[in-house]
């Protein structure tokens, strides 16, 4: 008998009567775990000052070595979404959710044992390497059971797990800073114990979620509930293969679809407290900024949500439409709010914003169900959070550098970010146009098709 | 009052599990909101 035969697909089919709504509380928490990635940096200060304690000294670790840690789990994360969603597809959400919790469990403890040893190459393989694909692999490992779960509303199904990603930082950072004072002494800084404790809470968290997960038995449907007899043109009740769709002209329109939208978040999310201080010197403080990102996080994390469940009503392709169409306007218009001095627009302006941010990425596996079918759909998102990974370049480069571009020719602080924001504008108008070409997947890539590829695949 | 769901899963066991991950998470908004409104004022 294998040891690890409770992890199989075949165990965690659902009996009788098991209530779909356990499910997203399964997802959640994996979800909330993992979004602790966008918390990461409240320990970057306290690791540069391990050896001085007060201040950094010889021997402590700088700023620009830390932010590889990162770095290096968002790389990861994008990599093993890619390379491990057919084996989380096919081996079922108890065995993807049971690794991620080892992988990101396991990274936090020989980060520990890293910073013990004050070897920052062990948090390299630690948090960046392990960690990052246990980040990949709980990131999509419960998407295509919430989606066969909630057939009748796959958006706010998917949209409640990935609303935890965004939710999982507003519980990280507090409860750090809460656990490192709490380990800290006056020759000591508590990086190390905060490390050990997340380790443990989040592999027990995780573990919770994998335990209570269950997938639907085959040919399930709520009750009273029946696919539509004519449905929407854009939907398919087919399956594509997952390196099928990468086939088709449709993974690519929704990965440039993704990779804009994305871009045009996470450029200003990141640069959010020193634009609104640039744009409006004197009025907002450092202080008011730290305020507004929060707040932005809050709507980052309320997008995923709303949008998503929205677009189960206006439809995936009505949904980008309004991101693409709503935030270049958006975006057009920060530059007269500038002008204006009006920072309760400006704030307003990047509060929609970011949750069409949150909601772009949220959207996103109801999309692929609609084009690809659920049986591959994990894995094609997967696939698919490349983009991701692309837009956390772009992103940040393009502001930053048009920023300093700016300045360094004569361009006054305030007005510094106008030709962002309009690029940032330009790149949603793109957007609008993927969006717009992507039509129905052709017949002649549905698994039916291509049974033999698929089978050998299976095989 | 029935206490469970279509003969399967126990209302308890709803109550629980979304307590488990609700909790931490409105912890984590309010924490949130508190430190956006003070640092606002």
């Amino acid at each position: 008998m294998r040891a690890f035969a409770f992890l199989d697909r075949e165990r965690t089919v659902a009996a009788p009567g098991f209530s779909r709504w356990m499910v997203p509380p399964a997802a959640l928490c994996v979800h909330l775990c993992i979004g602790q990635a966008y918390a990461f940096s409240v320990f970057n200060l306290p690791m540069t000052r391990l050896i001085g304690i007060t201040h950094p000294t010889a021997g402590d670790w700088k700023l620009t070595d830390l932010g590889w840690i990162f770095t290096l789990g968002i790389f990861f994360l994008g990599v093993s979404a890619a390379v491990f969603g057919r084996w989380v597809e096919e081996g079922g959400p108890r065995r993807a959710m049971f690794t991620a919790a080892l992988c990101f469990g396991g990274g936090f403890l020989i980060s520990a044992a890293g910073v013990y040893a004050h070897e920052i190459w062990v948090i390299y393989l630690g948090y960046g390497v392990l960690g990052g694909i246990g980040l990949g692999v709980g990131y999509i490992s419960p998407v295509s059971t919430l989606i066969k779960w909630f057939p009748d509303r796959p958006g706010m199904a998917t949209g409640m797990a990935i609303m935890g990603f965004g939710g999982g930082a507003l519980i990280a950072s507090p409860l750090s800073v809460w656990l490192m004072a709490r380990f800290s002494t006056a020759s000591h800084i508590g990086v190390a114990e905060t490390f050990i404790v997340l380790g443990v809470v989040y592999l027990i968290f995780m573990m919770v979620g994998a335990a209570i997960v269950r997938t639907p038995p085959p040919g399930w449907q709520p009750a009273g509930w029946s696919p539509p007899a004519q449905a929407p043109k854009l939907v398919t009740s087919a399956n594509v293969y997952v390196y099928r769709a990468l086939r088709t002209p449709q993974f690519w329109l929704i990965w440039w679809v993704l990779c804009l939208n994305v871009t045009a978040g996470i450029g200003v999310l990141g640069q959010a407290s020193a634009m609104s201080q640039e744009m409006f010197p004197g009025k907002v403080s450092a202080i008011a900024a730290a305020g507004f990102v929060g707040l932005m996080s809050l709507f980052n994390m309320a997008g995923r949500f709303l949008w998503a469940s929205a677009s189960d009503w206006l439809g995936r392709k009505n949904t980008y439409f309004v991101f693409f169409i709503l935030g270049t306007i958006l975006y057009a218009l920060v530059p007269y709010t500038g002008r204006l001095g009006s920072v309760g627009l400006f704030v307003l302006f990047f509060l929609v914003i970011i949750s069409m941010y949150g909601g772009g990425f949220s959207t996103l596996p109801a999309y692929l169900r609609d084009m690809f079918g659920t049986r591959y759909v994990g894995a094609i998102h997967g696939l698919l959070l490349t983009a991701w990974s692309a837009a956390g370049v772009f992103g940040p480069v393009l502001v930053n550098y048009i920023r300093a571009y700016e300045i360094a020719h004569g361009v006054p602080k305030a007005d510094a970010y106008n030709v962002t924001m309009y690029l940032m504008a330009a790149l949603l108008v793109v957007g609008f146009f993927c969006n717009l070409f992507i039509t129905a997947v052709h017949e002649r890539h549905h698994m039916a098709a291509v049974q033999g590829e698929a089978t050998l695949a299976a095989q | 009052m029935s206490t469970q769901t279509a003969g399967g899963t126990r209302v308890i066991q709803l109550i629980l599990a979304w307590s488990f991950v609700g909790i931490p998470l409105i912890w984590g908004v309010l924490q949130t909101v508190r430190n956006a409104l003070k640092l606002f004022h």
